[in-house]
Parts: C-alpha cells; structure tokens; sequence
C-alpha cells in the first residue's frame, strides 16, 4: 500500500530530526545537527535492506517516489516566501559579503573535490519527470 | 463582488490547495518559457525558481511583510507549502534509491568541504564587515556568521549579544548567499564539475545554506540534490557551534 511508504519515509524523517535536536543540544547550539541528512541515512539504509529481502513493494515505493517528485515545487514555494526584499535592502554590505562567500566557496568545490580521485560523472539524464 | 468575496474565502480557507493549484501554474508556465523562449537551455525549475524569488519580491513590496507571497492573504498556503516541514520531508525524500556508496567515497572530502565551507564564509563575512566600518569583534562575528547562512547569523549574534541592525545585516548576508546560490548554480555547473555525486556533496558543505543548496542542484539536474543537501544539512549546525564560539574568540583576538 501507498501508504506503508508515505509512513516508512515519516517515521526516518522525524527519527532523523529529533536525533538531530539530540546532537544539537548535546553539544549546546541553538540548533538542529544534520537531522536532515541523518533522515536520508536512515531512509537509504533501511529502504535497502528491505530491498535486499524482497519486501519494498512497488505502491510502497510510489508512496516515497512521489514526495521525491513533488520536491521541486515545493522549492518554487520556499523561494516565492523569502525575504527578497529585506535581502535587496541589506545594502552593499550585505551584499558584498553574500556575494564573496558564495564566489569564494564555488571557487573551492573542484580543489576539494580532488581530494581522494574524480567521482564518476552520473549517467546520461533519462526522462525528466518533474 | 459576492462571487470574487466567496471565490477569496474558498482560497484562503483551503490554502495549501490553493498553494499546489498556484505553484502548479507557476511551474508549468515556467517550463513552457524554458522550451518556447530559451530552446530548453535554461532549465524550466531554474526559471521557476527564479519567478519564485521575484514573486516574493513583489509579496514583500505590495504587504511589506516578510514572507514574500505568502503574506498576500489569498496566497498565504504558498507559506506551508514552502516552509521548512514539506521541504524538508520532500528533501528526506529525494535520498531513496541513492547510492550508499557514492557517500562513502565522498566520506573525507565532504567534511573538509563542510570545515572550510564554514570557516571561509566566516572569514570573508567578518572582513567585509570591517572594510565596511562594522570595526568591532561582535559586529564582524555576527556578519560573518550571516555570510554562512542566515541562521547562523541571528543565532551568533544574539548569544554574543549584537545589535539589531547588525544582526539585520547578517541576515541580509544570508539572504543574498542563498538567492545568489538558487540563481547561480546552473550558471556555474560546468566550470567546478558539478556533475556527480560527490562534487555535488562537497558542493553541499562549501555552501551551507539548505535554500540555496536545494534550489540550485535542483536547477541544474535533481538528481545531485540528495547528495548536496545531505552534507548542506550539517552546515548551519556547525556554524551554529564555532560562530559565537570559537571564531568570536579569533576575531577578538585579532581585533581586540
């Protein structure tokens, strides 16, 4: 059922975002550690080995598949409520110091990027499925 | 003016409907620009995106609210839609069926990418600041801490008690990073590689900012963003911890 992968990716999201609050508060910042990222990790490690026993359904798999595709309007959405005025209003200093953090650290992605070997370009776009 | 009244009231009441019929249009107007006018060569979430942050821009001027769009009462779903819940859970999302080994590989590298990511925006932030007259260690912490992302700003500055313009600023620091981030990333694709999984990591932790991150790999192929925003999604934590921290400690100590 659709549902059974709907509630599979909950239950790896809020495990993720509250062992995220944990590391936060355990090392004292005001902050949410990689909750997100520990969410995912949980989501491919256990969508895997359900994989690898035969027991990741296709319905259940569409109920991941279409929260992955919706999340590019879901970003429109996030962009269209910035604070792009306030953004615009910061002045050259504001600015200025954006602007050179972002060129700064594009700068940067081939160097560290070199660290232990090229990756592997990923294959050839299929059909977009937006 | 009954109709337009219950039209109104049948949009607000139900606003995340309202939000996925809109941005839906949003969407599918942008892709059409992106075939039509530009042969495909700006990529259709690209401009979507794009018209996101300019719709925000006019929210913002027409309700000087601070939510972009969804301060227009109508519009208001767009908000829910595009807050930090659904985006993280569709961003959770994007991970299945990623390769658990490609983050391995990526292992070394995407921690020193975070490090230096952190650091240098700190470092880059805190010396605008100065060149700007912000001359004291609390003013050119918080503003470095707001050119890592506009979390860190705020939060350095409150805990080492900065004033409320220079902690305006250090959100308008992030701001920009992030709307400069969303824009630029299919620009600049090619040039830094961003074409696998692991440079699209380290992608992730040079950059930080979650917004950006997603939006600009999403811009450029959808198929990087799991592993960006895994890595992104470290930055602000790590920030959070070295901006009042240890990096108020090196700009007192240089500054005085």
């Amino acid at each position: 059922m659709v549902i059974y992968g709907v509630g599979l990716l909950a239950a790896c999201f809020l495990a993720g975002i509250f062992l995220g609050d944990l590391l936060g508060a355990l090392i004292g910042v005001q902050a949410n550690v990689g909750g997100v990222g520990i969410a995912m990790l949980l989501l491919i490690l256990y969508s895997d080995a359900l994989v690898k026993r035969g027991r990741l359904k296709a319905p259940t798999r569409q109920g991941v598949i279409f929260w992955s595709a919706i999340y590019i309007p879901v970003i429109v959405a996030m962009a269209a409520k910035q604070n792009v005025v306030a953004a615009l209003k910061g002045g050259p200093a504001a600015f200025t110091a954006g602007a050179l953090a972002v060129v700064g650290c594009l700068a940067l992605v081939p160097v560290i990027s070199r660290i232990g070997g090229a990756g592997e370009p990923l294959p050839e776009a299929g059909e977009e499925d937006v | 003016m009954e109709i337009m009244d219950t039209l109104a009231n049948v949009l607000v009441k139900n606003g995340l409907i309202t939000a996925f019929a809109f941005v839906g249009m949003v969407v599918w107007l942008s892709y059409l620009v992106s075939d039509k006018l530009t042969a495909g060569r700006i990529h259709g979430s690209a401009i979507a995106i794009f018209v996101g942050l300019v719709l925000a821009w006019v929210g913002g001027v027409v309700t000087e609210g601070t939510n972009g769009l969804a301060d227009v009462t109508v519009l208001s779903g767009v908000g829910v839609m595009g807050g930090a819940m659904l985006r993280d859970f569709t961003i959770v999302a994007t991970a299945f069926g990623v390769n658990f080994d490609e983050i391995r590989r990526a292992g070394i590298g995407a921690v020193i990418s975070l490090l230096v990511g952190v650091l240098g925006s700190f470092a880059v932030g805190a010396a605008v600041a100065y060149a700007f007259g912000y001359t004291d260690a609390v003013s050119m912490t918080t503003i470095g801490a707001g050119a890592a992302t506009y979390i860190v700003g705020p939060v350095t500055g409150s805990a080492i008690g900065a004033s409320s313009e220079v902690v305006a600023l250090s959100i308008a620091a992030g701001l920009v990073k992030s709307m400069m981030v969303m824009i630029g990333t299919p620009f600049v694709a090619k040039a830094i590689g961003l074409d696998n999984a692991k440079s699209a990591m380290i992608f992730g932790g040079l950059m930080g900012t979650t917004s950006g991150v997603a939006g600009g790999l999403a811009a450029t192929d959808k198929r990087l963003v799991p592993y960006g925003a895994m890595t992104a999604t470290f930055y602000t934590g790590l920030g959070c911890l070295l901006g009042p921290s240890v990096f108020y400690f090196t700009v007192r100590a240089l500054v005085g």
